[in-house]
């Protein structure tokens, strides 16, 4: 048994990365607009199936579709808080969270009515070939996926932290008022950062393809996920959302090498319920919720 | 207390009326979709009685709806309890898994978006250990063999089953007017509208929101009995998936939460909708929660009170009609 937790714990640090970077734009839209995006697993469905048509059709390596699903996704997500979220939820916190609720219904449901249930996969050449790291062997998507998730993190963190539009965002993050009376242009603001969470979700969609499927049900798991990693990380921290990616990835596999595969989300959501009950500010989180 | 508008009357009158034309015409087609809905509509007014009132807006209700399924399915099945009495313990059952889930999130001050996230991941982990475990069927589910009469709670006629849903909503509204109408509802509703506030006044919230939590989990217990015996079958899915959760928010918020009839006319309009949808566009799966979804928007957007507040503002004249309109404002 012993041989087998150093692999499951190296394999739940892949799928842990992508767990991250979905979250991360999560936590991105949480921190600056103070919303529960719902429709984020939407999203991502979108995405996957965004990339599956451009492999299908064009044969384009999922790799290789980023610089085109990413912009798209970016100007996506700006136009949905623009033109979707912000006018139709009047600002009331509660109201968002239907207002993406409902959002996330009509773009799984049309996805299905288009799309049909069949699950869709991709085969690539490259998807089965192993790599060895010490004890374990993990494919490589998984390991492209994981640095690549880890290369976006550090992206993410300089756009914020080092550019023009990042220091807008942190400042509406912190006192919207503010930052509205210094001539910050609040609503792009908002619907920047929903692009930038949108443009999260595509570039994992892009980096999950090639060892995963596509249904138009499949964000809705994803969506929990993610709803657990930034509630674990703490709503709004990069950092938290980034460490407890990678620390669910790893509770799943050993849930799923312990107690069976069936299980191995129980823990997640387990994870979820207790941090939400003991430390709803998360492991990172600044202040209560 | 508010007079009832003629846009009310219009609206109820028209509701009680195609509930009672189902007696003088009864198509089966008509009979099993509105069965279907009443069921939902149960689970909404329990909805409604804790997201409505009292301002917690639950995302996991299934947790609830599923428990009495489960439970009376279990009792029943596989350990042959009467019927009758395994939905009685049913609906404990429910009571108390709300009752759970309401001290936790409660005791640690979760409300808002946490509330309903947390109540989300309960009724995921329910679905997930109920499509693990032999004893609730695994992946296969339960079936209630059938064997109809009186005393296993099952009917020939799907009349009979028809009114005895129906029976259970109006009890259902019953106590939601009890409640609105008690000191209990009184501060239900200072909760819905301010917390800090209700607690300033000596308001007990802590208890007040687990007590409105059971008692939703009562009625939404009753829900999955309702539909268990209906249809004799309950599998993971259907207990705890989200869409049953999903459902019994929209009625309320679409019809108009924290009424005591907008559970009902939301979710039969919802189901109506989907219905001629589906006639419309025939067998296309998923449509109709399309639909649901486009009709949540546009009420959030334009009829914030929901079907029932549009209504209240019709025949109405005066001043009334002068608050209502700076009540908008």
């Amino acid at each position: 048994m012993s041989s087998l937790i150093l692999p499951a714990i190296l394999g739940g640090l892949t799928t842990g990365a992508i767990y991250a970077l979905i979250a991360l734009g999560l936590t991105l839209i949480y921190g600056v607009l103070h919303i529960i995006n719902f429709a984020h697993g939407s999203l991502l469905m979108l995405a996957l199936y965004g990339v599956y048509f451009l492999h299908l059709f064009f044969g384009l390596d999922p790799y290789l579709a980023i610089p085109i699903v990413v912009p798209l996704f970016f100007l996506l997500g700006y136009g949905i808080q623009r033109g979707i979220i912000a006018p139709f939820s009047g600002g009331k916190e509660q109201n968002v969270l239907l207002v993406t609720l409902a959002l996330s219904m009509i773009i799984d449901n049309l996805a299905l009515y288009f799309w049909t249930s069949n699950t869709r996969t991709i085969s690539l050449p490259y998807a089965y070939e192993m790599v060895e790291i010490g004890p374990a062997f993990i494919p490589l998507p998984r390991v492209i996926a994981f640095f690549a998730s880890m290369l976006c993190a550090l992206i993410l963190w300089l756009v914020i932290s080092r550019t023009r539009i990042g220091k807008a965002i942190r400042a509406v993050a912190v006192e919207r008022r503010g930052a509205e009376l210094v001539g910050i242009d609040v609503q792009n603001t908002y619907a920047v950062c929903f692009g930038i969470g949108t443009a999260c979700v595509a570039v994992a969609a892009c980096l999950l393809i090639p060892t995963f499927y596509v249904t138009p049900q499949v964000g809705y798991a994803f969506v929990l996920i993610a709803f657990t990693t930034v509630v674990l990380g703490g709503m709004g921290s990069f950092l938290g959302a980034l460490v407890s990616g990678l620390l669910l990835g790893v509770i799943e596999a050993l849930c799923g090498l312990f107690l069976g595969e069936s299980l191995g989300q129980i823990g997640i959501f387990l994870a979820f319920i207790l941090i939400l009950l003991f430390r709803p500010s998360g492991l990172f989180g600044r202040r209560a919720a | 207390m508010k007079h009832t508008s003629l846009g009310e009357w219009l609206l109820y009158g028209a509701i009680c009326a195609y509930l009672l034309l189902i007696y003088l015409l009864p198509s089966q087609a008509w009979l099993g979709f509105t069965i279907n809905a009443l069921i939902v509509t149960i689970l909404s007014v329990a909805w409604n009685l804790l997201g409505g009132f009292g301002g917690q807006m639950s995302f996991g209700h299934a947790a609830l709806f599923g428990t009495g399924a489960y439970v009376t399915a279990i009792l029943q099945v596989k350990l042959g309890v009467n019927p009758w009495l395994a939905a009685g313990l049913a609906v404990v059952a429910a009571t108390l898994v709300a009752g759970f889930i309401g001290a936790l999130s409660f005791r640690y001050g979760l409300r808002g978006s946490y509330f309903a996230l947390v109540t989300l991941a309960f009724a995921e982990v329910l679905r997930i250990l109920a499509s693990s475990f032999a004893f609730t069927g695994g992946g296969q589910g339960i079936l209630v063999p059938y064997k109809a009469g009186l005393a296993n709670f099952q009917f020939a006629d799907r009349i009979t089953t028809y009114t005895l849903v129906l029976v259970m909503v109006a009890v259902a509204m019953l106590i939601t007017v009890a409640v609105q109408r008690s000191r209990f509802g009184a501060y239900l509703i200072a909760i819905r509208e301010n917390e800090e506030a209700a607690k300033a006044l000596g308001i007990d919230t802590f208890r007040t929101k687990v007590l409105a939590m059971m008692l939703s989990g009562a009625i939404g217990g009753a829900a999955g009995v309702a539909y268990l015996q209906t249809y004799l079958f309950i599998d993971a899915p259907i207990a705890y998936g989200s869409t049953m959760s999903i459902e019994a928010l929209l009625g309320p918020i679409i019809g108009g939460a924290g009424t005591i009839w907008g559970p009902v006319v939301g979710t039969l309009s919802l189901h109506l909708l989907g219905e001629g949808a589906k006639h419309l566009v025939s067998g296309a799966p998923g449509l109709n929660l399309v639909l649901y979804g486009v009709l949540l928007l546009v009420i959030l957007r334009y009829l914030p009170d929901g079907i029932v507040g549009f209504a209240r503002g019709i025949g109405r004249t005066g001043q009334a009609a002068a608050v209502s309109v700076k009540e908008a404002q």
